[in-house]
């Protein structure tokens, strides 16, 4: 084994090509001089792409992190560079994307007496991180990136930050390359963390504990008449879909997803009745109010799944399948709860169900599915099906808003990890980042759809220039209906129809903004525009804009207004 | 465990985390958010230098509470939880107050000081300090008390617990 003495700073670029990162997304600054010195020693074995705004870097590494299910990497220097990084970092804990986030900070001699660019970020992010660390010796160094990836995508994965002081970034220490397993850290057998995800010996023992469980859940399964499977990112995560499909059918079930779980079951299965909750499907939810046991799996009971949580599946027996035992009895109480990964979960049910038919439960299921009228109108669910007709298989990502429920809703998504959203934070401007990290992640580097508004794409069209630069193929899809739709839609049903700050009757030009950037930009307002523009921006595989024009009044539905139980719907 | 106005419990949560700093901060900026009210909260290290006891004391019910203890397993400096029953478990806590004691109270207050097996730290012509240890109620009820004479300054530790007999904590994840 070769020993090398290194400062920090190339210690760190070594430790981020031992865990195999492509791609880091970053923006340099004074303290974090000494480790963009050693990425550019090191430019030919790493990769890095400069965003305009650290925000956008740090969603990029998201949206990396979740279209591939590897570690996405951000970097920042102290100070303004570490606090733009706080919605990046809220983002990715609330929706479980494993990143690791690194920012510089000022030398430990003038922490703590308000220095230039000084902003004690492990403190600030400490309510949003998964975990993070001050390094305060360049001996812990590469132990700490070490570990900062490991707890990132272990058990429930999420963000890491590593704050690391310029000192330490100068200072010399023996640095050991490792790989493979010696990457991973030598917990403690008590430490919680390594009961996460068992292996090997600890996976046996987990089996035998589980079983009690396991036989319970499948005597559940086996007394249900109504049974329907609730799944959410958490399947996606644990590459669970394939069994999820199979205890489908197993049980003869019915299957809703969350915004985070769509993809895990195929749109073109029979089985999948759409998204649930605030703007689901009245299948979905209507199911969900009349099943007898609902199968949860890797889903928290979000608020805006729910609706009303006591008036939730009120005829259901619930039996939690989670990882994160803090998600068990949070939201809605359960019959029973499996703690652990989906697919070892799963894997083991499997074995224990027998075949079922519930025809007629599957049917009643299916009948509330709705129909659209098949016409030429351009408004946005035929925007969607327009789209999926010409790249079914494509990678979306969407801002936050209206635009974000009707591509849940319209597109039919097939497979894990096509569509990239904010869902648990709900970040606004979210999307150009991560369909730019999304599309950096893609081996092939096929084109990415960013399906965003008006008023999210204002957010971060500053990385136009990004995405213009590198060449990273994101088709931009604008929704453009000259408001913040959502908040509109808010104000129509809630408000007395007085829009308060959500008109945005002030530009830019879309079509002169590409051409600043020199992107193609096509402004549409009917269908057949707008299909031979998608499809010539596909095929062409080059950052692009779209715009479509849309009406202002255009809102998404159904609904079920905020707290209400999800089969009353205040829209249809 | 008792029941307070509220109708919530009690409880006396003993934490194990690791020595690291910081630490006090994650635990404690957990329970701010989940929206719990430190009563009282504790910190030293063990016998284990790597290792340090929280002893926090709140009030909740049940619910809250399995969830809380579920969040602080989360937490990646945390290794062990448990939540103590009053029927199990002893604690004390620590107790300094500085009372108003001039020659005609001086009397006054040894008897106190006799029957609550306190001891007598510092003496002046017009105060006294005092120390007690005890359970809650005991320091609640000298505290009463004193307020007859004055209390001029008063601090105390925090509850710290631990349970009775054999049983260690566990974090099993089938709890």
């Amino acid at each position: 084994m070769k020993r090398m003495r290194l400062n920090g700073a190339a210690i760190l670029i070594e430790c981020l090509i031992e865990q195999e990162v492509g791609t880091v997304f970053g923006f340099p600054g004074g303290a974090v001089l000494p480790i963009y010195d050693e990425l550019y020693k090191r430019a030919d074995r790493i990769n890095h792409v400069l965003t305009a705004h650290e925000q956008h870097a740090g969603h990029a590494a998201d949206g990396y992190a979740r279209a591939s299910g590897k570690t996405g990497v951000c970097l920042a220097t102290s100070g303004p560079g570490a606090t733009n990084l706080l919605t990046p970092i809220a983002t990715a804990y609330m929706d479980s994307s494993p990143v690791v986030f690194i920012t510089g900070n000022v030398p430990q001699s003038l922490m703590g007496t308000d220095s230039f660019q000084e902003a004690d970020i492990s403190g600030m992010t400490m309510p949003v991180t998964k975990h993070n660390y001050l390094v305060t010796s360049v001996d812990r160094l590469a132990d700490t990136i070490r570990e900062a990836f490991y707890i990132a995508r272990s058990g429930r994965p999420g963000p890491v930050l590593v704050d690391i002081p310029k000192d330490v970034q100068l200072a010399e220490t023996e640095y050991i390359p490792l790989s493979g397993e010696a990457l991973i850290p030598r917990l403690s057998k008590k430490k919680p963390l390594s009961q996460l995800r068992p292996e090997g010996e600890s996976l046996e023992m987990y089996k035998t504990k589980a079983e009690p469980r396991l036989e319970m859940a499948a005597q559940l399964i086996a007394e249900a008449h109504r049974p329907l499977i609730y799944c959410g990112g958490g399947v996606t995560i644990s590459g669970a879909q394939d069994e999820l499909m199979q205890l489908a059918d197993r049980a003869d079930a019915p299957i809703v997803a969350t915004l985070m779980g769509l993809g895990t079951a195929p749109a073109s299965s029979d089985r999948m009745l759409g998204m649930l909750g605030m703007h689901g499907t009245h299948a979905a939810n209507i199911a969900m109010q009349r099943c007898d046991l609902l199968i949860a799996v890797g889903v928290r009971f979000s608020d805006r799944a729910l609706g009303d949580a006591k008036a939730f599946a009120p005829n259901a027996k619930v039996l939690h399948i989670d990882i994160d035992r803090a998600e068990i009895n949070k939201n809605v109480s359960t019959a029973l709860h499996i703690t652990g990964d989906a697919k070892t979960v799963l894997e083991l049910l499997l074995t224990r169900v027998s075949q079922k038919q519930h025809a007629q439960w599957m049917q009643q299921a299916r009948s509330m599915m709705e129909d659209y009228l098949n016409d030429e109108l351009f408004e946005p669910r035929k925007i969607l099906k327009a789209m999926a007709a010409v790249a079914p298989e494509m990678t979306v990502a969407t801002d936050v808003g209206q635009h974000q429920m009707w591509t849940a809703q319209h597109f039919p998504f097939l497979h894990t990890r096509q569509l990239i959203t904010s869902g648990g934070l709900g970040t606004m401007g979210f999307g150009l980042g991560a369909a730019m990290g999304a599309a950096k992640s893609d081996p092939q580097g096929r084109p990415v759809a960013l399906v965003t508004g008006d008023g999210s794409f204002r957010m971060n069209l500053t990385e136009l220039s990004t995405i213009a630069y590198y060449g990273i193929p994101v088709i931009v899809v604008i929704f453009n209906n000259g408001t913040l739709g959502m908040v509109r839609q808010w104000q129509t049903l809630f408000f007395g129809h007085r829009y308060s700050q959500t008109t945005l009757d002030r530009g830019p030009d879309f079509m002169k903004l590409a051409d600043a950037y020199g992107l193609t930009g096509t402004r549409v307002d009917n269908l057949a525009d707008f299909r031979a523009a998608f499809a010539r921006a596909y095929e062409a595989g080059r950052p692009c804009i779209i715009e479509c024009l849309l009406d202002i009044d255009e809102m998404v539905a159904p609904m079920v207004a905020p707290g209400s139980p999800i089969d009353s719907f205040c829209l249809n | 465990m008792y029941i307070n106005k509220d109708n919530q419990q009690r409880y006396t949560v003993g934490v194990l985390v690791d020595n690291e700093p910081g630490v006090l901060s994650r635990v404690s900026g957990l329970f701010f958010r989940r929206g719990f009210n430190i009563d009282s909260l504790a910190v030293g290290t063990t016998h284990d230098p790597e290792v340090s006891r929280i002893t926090i004391v709140i009030k909740g019910d049940e619910q809250k509470v399995e969830q809380l203890v579920q969040q602080l397993y989360k937490l990646i400096c945390v290794q062990k939880v448990q939540v103590m029953q009053s029927r199990n478990s002893v604690e004390r806590q620590l107790l300094l107050v500085k009372v108003k004691a001039d020659v005609t109270a001086r009397e006054g207050l040894m008897r106190l000081v006799d029957i609550f097996k306190a001891k007598v730290l510092d003496v002046t012509k017009n105060s006294m300090v005092l120390q007690i240890t005890g359970d809650n109620d005991k320091i609640d009820a000298l505290m009463g008390l004193l307020e007859d004479y004055g209390i001029l300054e008063l601090v105390r530790t925090g509850v710290v617990a631990l349970e009775r007999g054999d049983d260690v904590m566990t974090s099993d994840i089938f709890d």
